[in-house]
C-alpha cells in the first residue's frame, strides 16, 4: 500500500491590536460593543470620504515582518480589491497586492523529534477588514463595526506535512503575535483566522496534487481535526481510484464534519488597481530602525538560549518561553537569585505557574516579584525557612506585595534550629506515643517520618526537619 | 449695478466699511435667483416648457435658510467688532458633488436623489468658516460625467446665461452658470478632465483647476480619484485667488492633500509679467478626434480661438513677458484616449458603493436575492453615463485586458507628464513659466448637438485633460467673444503648485484687456 504525506499551506489573517482602525479614528475593538456603534462616514463608506493610514498599523506589521524574517520593503502600495458584498461598504477592500509591505520570511517550528520545520511565507501585507453579515429570521443584518479593523495577511508555502504541524504552526504564530504585542491572537475572537489548503501525495514525491481549501476553522483544535479528517478522506478517495477535486470545504464545528461549499471556483477577478486615495507607503531606514528598537528577542531564540545558557531541559525552556513576561520573569529571578537556574525553573513550573493559572494573570502582573522569589529561594537555601514555609511565602508575598524576609520577621516564620527547643518537643512526642516507640524499636524504622511530622505539627512547621530527625533517631536509639 | 453683480473682493471691502450688510448681499442674490434661475432641477420634471428654456436652472437645492443664518452671523460679528472672516458675506454655490452636512447631496443622480450628507466637505467647511454664505447646491452632469450638463438626472438642467439655447458646459455647469448670471460671486467646482475650465470658458468666467492635492478632496464624491481637483469659479481673477487662498492646504482627512506651504496669492497678484517666459504650443492649436468611421482626424481649432490666444500673447509681451513659440507638447493628443481608460477604471470602482444597501436608491420591486436587489437598484438609480462608465471601466480593468488598456494608459499618462516637465524645467530648453492655450476647441454648443455621442462629447476636454493627467494647475479666463456671440476661454498652465504665478499672469492679462469692447458685453439673461 502506498504511503502518503500531506501537503498543507495556511492562509492566515491577523487582527492587529491597535486602538483605532486602519483608515479612520474609530475604535478598533468592538468585541463587547453593540452592532454599528464604532462607525463613522469613512469606515462605513459614505460618498466622498477618504482613507488616512494609521501609522501604528504599519509599525505593528513591520515588527511582525521582522519577527517572521521577512524583507521589509522600503516602498509599498495600497490597491483596491473590487467585489460586491453588503458588508463591504465601499464595494472594494483596500489591500496590498503586487507591492506588499514585506516579502519572503519564515517561521521555524521545533518538531517533537528535535528537528525543525521551516515554514515559509511568500509575502506579508496589510489590509482593512470587512464587516459582518448575520442572517436572522430571513433578514440579512449587517454590522459595520469590523469595517476598517487592521489586518495582516500571511500565506504560507505548502510546507506543512501533517495536521499536527499545522496546529503547531498556529500555536507558534499565536505565541509570536502575543510575544510581540501586535495582536491578541485569540482564534475564538477571530483575531487570528486561518484557511487551510490540503493535498496529499505519495511520501517523498515533490509534485503537488490538486488541493482543497478548508474554511471556517475557528480554533486550533478545529484546524487539527478538520485537516486530519480531510487527509483521511483524500487518502480514501485516491485509494478508491478517484481523483481529488479542488473543492472549497466548510468545517462544521458542532458535527465535526466537513461540508462541501462549492466546487472549483472560477477564479474571481478582483480588478486590482492602485488605490488613488493613498500615497505610496515609504518605510525608510530611520523609521524602520525606530520601530525595530522595540523588537524583542524572539520566543524560539530565547528558548534555545535558555537551553544553552542555563542548561535547562527542552521541556522547561519551552514552558518558560511560552509567554514573554514569564520568560522575562524567569531570567530576572535567575539573576537576582544567583544560584542554580534549574532550581528557579522548578519553582516556577510547579508553583508560580499554578498561581498564574489560578488567578488568570501573566507573570508581569504578579505582586510576587522576581526579587521576592529569589529571596524565598535564598532563605530556603540558607536554612532560614523550610519548604512548606517557602510555599506559603509565595502566596503571602503575592497577596501583600511585601518582601518575603519582611513577612518572615513579622510572622516569626523562621525555622527553629535551636537544638534544645526541638529536643524538648521530641521528648514530649515520644512520651505521648509509647506504642509507636515500641513498634519502631521492633524494627518499623519507617515510623521516623511520622515522628518528624508530629514534631513539626506541634511546632507550627518551623522546626528544621533534618535536625528534628537527627534528634529523634538519637532519642530512639 | 446690483450687489449680486459686484466682485467678491468689492463685497468684502464694502462690508468691512459697514456700507452694506451680509443680509443685503444675500437678499440681492436671492432676488437674482428668483429672476433668472427658473425652477430648480428635479428628478420628476414633467415637460420642459419654452419658458424653462429661457432661464438658467443652476440650482438643485437653494439653501436660503442656511445662507440667512450665515449672513446674520456675519452681520452680528461686524456689529460686535469681531473678525467675520476672509470671505465674510461672499455668496457662493457648491457643485452638488460635495457633501454638505444637512443638505441633500445628489451628484445629480437618481441613486443619491434623497441622500442627506451627515458631514461637510473640507473646502466647503473652510469657506463657511471664513464667513462665506452658502446659497445652495448647483447642478452638474450626473456624477460629473459629461461636458454639457445634459446628463443630469435633475431637469431642467443648467443653461448657458449667454444663450440659454446652448449648454453651459460641464460638468461644473451649474457652478459657472450661477456665477455668470450673478446669482453668486463664487462657486466651488471640480475638474477631472476640464470640468471647471471648460464650462468657465463656455460661460465667460474664471475657472481654476489647482494642482492635484492643493485642495482637499474630502467630501467630494469621487469620479476619477487620481484626477479630481476641487477649485474656484469666479467672475474675476482676484476673486478666484481669494477663494483659493481659503480652500487650499493640507487636510488631516485627505492624505493626498499636499503639505506644500500655501503661498499668499493676493500679495503677488498685481506684480506683472515682466521677464516671465510664456509658451505657445502648436499641439494646443489643433484637436484630434475619431470621425464616424473611428478614424482619427486632426483639425485646427477655429481661427478666432487661435487669434484670441495670440492677442493675449501680444498683450502679455507688451507688458514685458517673453513669448516662446513652437513649444512641443507631442503627447497632448493622447490625453483623451488615456483618460477614457484611467477615469473609467476609477469611476467604476468608485460607483461600487451605490448598491442600495446603506443609503441612496433601493428598488421597491420584489427581488429574489441579493444580486437581483443590486441589479435592479443600480439599473434604476444610475443614468446612461454612469452605466457606460461602469461597463467600460469593468472591461478595461479585467485581468485579461488590464495590461493592454489600463497599464498602457498609465504609461501614456507618464508621457504626458513628461511633456510638461520638459517645458517647465528651469534648466531645460524652454524654461517656461506658463503655457498659453485655448481652453476649448469650440464655444458652447446648442443643446442636443453633441449629447448622445459620448465619445465626441469627451473630446470637448481635449485641451484641458493633459493638466489633469500631469497634475499641474490650469486657469481659464475669458479671452473674447466669438462671432456666434458666445465667450471664448483662454487657458494658462503652469508647473506644480505655481498657482500664485498662474493667477498673477491671468490677472495681468485681465487688466491689460480691461478696456476691450468685448469686456462690456453682458450675458443674454442679464440684458433683459
Amino acid at each position: 500500500m502506498t504511503e502518503y504525506e500531506a501537503v498543507i499551506g495556511l492562509e492566515t489573517h491577523i487582527q492587529l491590536n491597535t486602538t483605532t482602525k486602519i483608515f479612520c479614528s474609530c475604535k478598533a475593538d468592538s468585541w463587547f460593543d453593540p452592532p454599528n456603534s464604532n462607525i463613522c462616514p469613512v469606515c462605513s463608506g459614505l460618498p466622498g470620504v477618504l482613507p488616512v493610514l494609521n501609522r501604528v498599523v504599519v509599525e505593528k506589521a513591520v515588527l511582525l515582518a521582522a519577527a517572521m524574517h521577512a524583507e521589509i520593503q522600503p516602498e509599498s502600495c495600497f490597491d483596491r480589491k473590487n467585489y460586491f458584498y453588503p458588508d463591504l461598504p465601499k464595494g472594494y477592500q483596500i489591500s496590498q497586492y503586487d507591492k506588499p509591505l514585506a516579502r519572503g520570511g519564515y517561521l521555524d517550528l521545533p518538531l517533537p523529534d528535535g528537528s525543525r520545520r521551516r515554514v515559509r511565507i511568500h509575502k506579508l501585507h496589510i489590509e482593512e477588514d470587512a464587516g459582518k453579515t448575520k442572517n436572522e429570521h430571513g433578514r440579512r443584518l449587517i454590522d459595520f463595526n469590523r469595517c476598517g479593523v487592521p489586518l495582516v495577511e500571511m500565506v504560507t508555502a505548502p510546507d506543512l506535512r501533517s495536521a499536527d504541524e499545522a496546529a503547531q504552526y498556529l500555536i507558534r504564530l499565536r505565541q509570536l503575535l502575543r510575544w510581540l504585542g501586535v495582536s491578541e491572537a485569540d482564534m475564538e475572537k477571530a483575531h487570528l483566522r486561518c484557511d487551510a489548503n490540503v493535498s496529499i501525495r505519495p511520501k517523498g514525491a515533490s509534485y503537488l496534487n490538486p488541493k482543497t481549501e478548508i474554511k471556517n476553522v475557528n480554533s486550533i483544535d478545529a484546524v487539527r481535526d478538520a485537516i486530519a479528517k480531510e487527509i483521511e478522506r483524500q487518502i480514501r478517495e485516491v485509494e478508491a481510484g478517484h481523483l481529488i477535486e479542488t473543492w472549497t470545504l466548510e468545517w462544521e464545528e458542532d458535527s465535526g464534519k466537513l461540508r462541501k461549499m462549492r466546487s472549483k471556483e472560477t477564479e474571481a477577478d478582483y480588478r486590482y488597481f492602485r488605490e488613488p486615495d493613498l500615497l505610496t507607503l515609504y518605510v525608510d531606514n530611520a523609521w524602520k530602525n525606530e520601530i525595530l528598537e522595540s523588537l524583542p528577542e524572539l520566543p524560539l531564540e530565547r528558548r534555545q538560549r535558555f537551553i544553552e545558557q542555563y542548561g535547562l531541559p527542552d521541556y522547561d525552556a519551552d514552558l518558560l518561553t511560552g509567554e514573554r513576561s514569564l520568560s522575562d520573569y524567569f531570567e530576572a529571578t535567575v539573576k537576582a537569585y544567583g544560584g542554580d537556574p534549574k532550581r528557579v525553573s522548578n519553582w516556577m513550573m510547579n508553583d508560580v505557574l499554578r498561581i498564574l493559572n489560578e488567578s488568570n494573570r501573566t507573570a508581569a502582573e504578579l505582586k510576587l516579584t522576581p526579587e521576592h522569589l529569589a529571596e524565598i529561594l535564598k532563605l530556603l537555601d540558607g536554612g532560614t525557612i523550610n519548604t512548606s514555609t517557602a510555599k506559603s511565602l509565595l502566596e503571602k508575598s503575592d497577596s501583600s506585595g511585601k518582601a518575603p524576609s519582611v513577612i518572615v520577621a513579622e510572622e516569626g516564620l523562621a525555622k527553629v534550629s535551636d537544638d534544645s527547643a526541638i529536643r524538648r518537643v521530641c521528648e514530649e512526642v515520644l512520651a505521648e506515643n509509647p506504642k509507636e516507640v515500641q513498634n519502631y524499636k521492633g524494627g518499623k524504622v519507617t515510623l521516623i517520618g511520622w515522628f518528624v511530622g508530629q514534631v513539626m505539627r506541634k511546632m507550627g512547621g518551623k522546626a528544621d526537619p533534618a535536625l528534628t530527625r537527627r534528634i529523634l533517631e538519637e532519642l530512639l536509639r | 449695478m446690483e450687489l449680486c453683480d459686484l466682485p467678491a473682493y468689492e463685497l468684502t471691502r464694502l462690508l468691512r466699511q459697514r456700507k452694506i450688510s451680509a443680509t443685503e448681499i444675500l437678499a440681492s442674490c436671492l432676488a437674482r435667483i428668483e429672476t433668472v434661475d427658473g425652477r430648480p432641477g428635479s428628478t420628476e420634471p414633467g415637460e420642459i416648457s419654452d419658458e424653462d428654456k429661457q432661464t438658467v436652472h443652476a440650482f438643485i437645492t437653494v439653501t436660503d435658510d442656511r445662507a440667512r443664518a450665515q449672513a446674520m452671523s456675519v452681520d452680528q460679528k461686524l456689529a460686535d467688532g469681531e473678525d467675520p472672516g476672509r470671505l465674510a458675506g461672499v455668496p457662493f454655490t457648491v457643485k452638488d458633488i460635495f457633501c454638505v452636512q444637512g443638505t441633500r447631496t445628489t451628484a445629480a443622480s437618481r441613486i443619491l436623489a434623497n441622500f442627506v450628507a451627515p458631514y461637510t466637505a473640507t473646502p466647503v467647511a473652510r469657506m463657511e468658516a471664513e464667513g462665506a454664505l452658502m446659497l445652495g447646491k448647483v447642478n452638474l452632469d450626473e456624477f460629473t460625467y459629461g461636458s454639457s450638463n445634459e446628463s443630469s438626472a435633475f431637469q431642467p438642467c443648467p443653461r448657458n446665461p449667454w444663450n440659454p439655447q446652448c449648454v453651459p458646459g460641464g460638468s461644473s455647469g451649474g457652478s459657472v452658470a450661477s456665477v455668470a448670471a450673478g446669482e453668486a460671486a463664487l462657486s466651488l467646482g471640480t475638474d477631472t478632465a476640464g470640468s471647471i475650465r471648460q464650462p468657465a470658458a463656455f460661460c465667460g468666467v474664471v475657472g481654476l483647476k489647482p494642482t492635484y492635492g492643493r485642495v482637499s478632496r474630502y467630501g467630494l464624491i469621487a469620479f476619477g480619484s487620481s484626477l479630481d481637483c476641487p477649485g474656484p469659479i469666479a467672475r474675476n481673477v482676484t476673486d478666484a485667488a481669494m477663494m483659493l487662498q481659503v480652500i487650499a492646504g493640507p487636510d488631516a482627512h485627505d492624505s493626498t492633500a499636499a503639505s506644500v506651504p500655501v503661498e499668499d496669492y493676493l500679495a503677488q497678484l498685481e506684480t506683472g509679467v515682466r521677464g516671465l517666459r510664456i509658451g505657445l504650443s502648436p499641439d494646443y492649436f489643433k484637436v484630434t478626434y475619431p470621425d464616424e468611421r473611428g478614424e482619427y482626424v486632426q483639425q485646427a481649432v477655429p481661427q478666432e480661438f487661435e487669434a484670441a490666444v495670440r492677442r493675449a500673447a501680444d498683450l502679455l509681451a507688451q507688458m514685458g513677458a517673453e513669448i516662446i513659440e513652437d513649444v512641443p507638447m507631442p503627447n497632448t493628443r493622447y490625453g483623451i484616449p488615456a483618460y477614457f481608460v484611467i477615469s473609467r477604471v476609477e469611476a467604476a470602482s468608485n460607483l461600487h458603493r451605490y448598491d442600495g444597501v446603506k443609503y441612496g436608491h433601493r428598488t421597491v420591486e420584489p427581488v429574489r436575492d441579493l444580486n437581483e436587489m443590486y441589479r435592479k437598484s443600480r439599473a434604476e438609480g444610475f443614468g446612461l453615463q454612469p452605466k457606460l462608465r461602469i461597463l467600460m471601466g469593468m472591461y478595461v480593468s479585467a485581468a485579461q485586458y488590464s495590461e493592454q488598456y489600463y497599464q498602457r494608459a498609465l504609461r501614456v499618462r507618464t508621457l504626458i507628464r513628461r511633456d510638461f516637465d520638459r517645458v517647465f524645467d528651469p534648466n531645460g530648453k524652454y524654461r517656461l513659466h506658463a503655457l498659453l492655450t485655448p481652453t476649448t476647441p469650440t464655444t458652447a454648443f446648442p443643446f442636443g448637438a453633441v449629447y448622445g455621442d459620448s465619445v465626441l462629447m469627451q473630446y470637448a476636454d481635449q485641451l484641458t485633460v493633459p493638466a489633469n493627467h500631469a497634475g499641474v494647475p490650469g486657469i481659464s479666463v475669458p479671452g473674447g467673444i466669438a462671432a456666434d456671440g458666445l465667450p471664448i476661454g483662454i487657458q494658462f498652465l503652469a508647473a506644480d503648485y505655481q498657482e500664485a504665478l498662474l493667477l498673477r499672469i491671468a490677472r495681468s492679462y485681465e487688466k491689460a484687456s480691461e478696456g476691450e469692447s468685448w469686456r462690456q458685453v453682458k450675458p443674454m439673461v442679464l440684458q433683459r
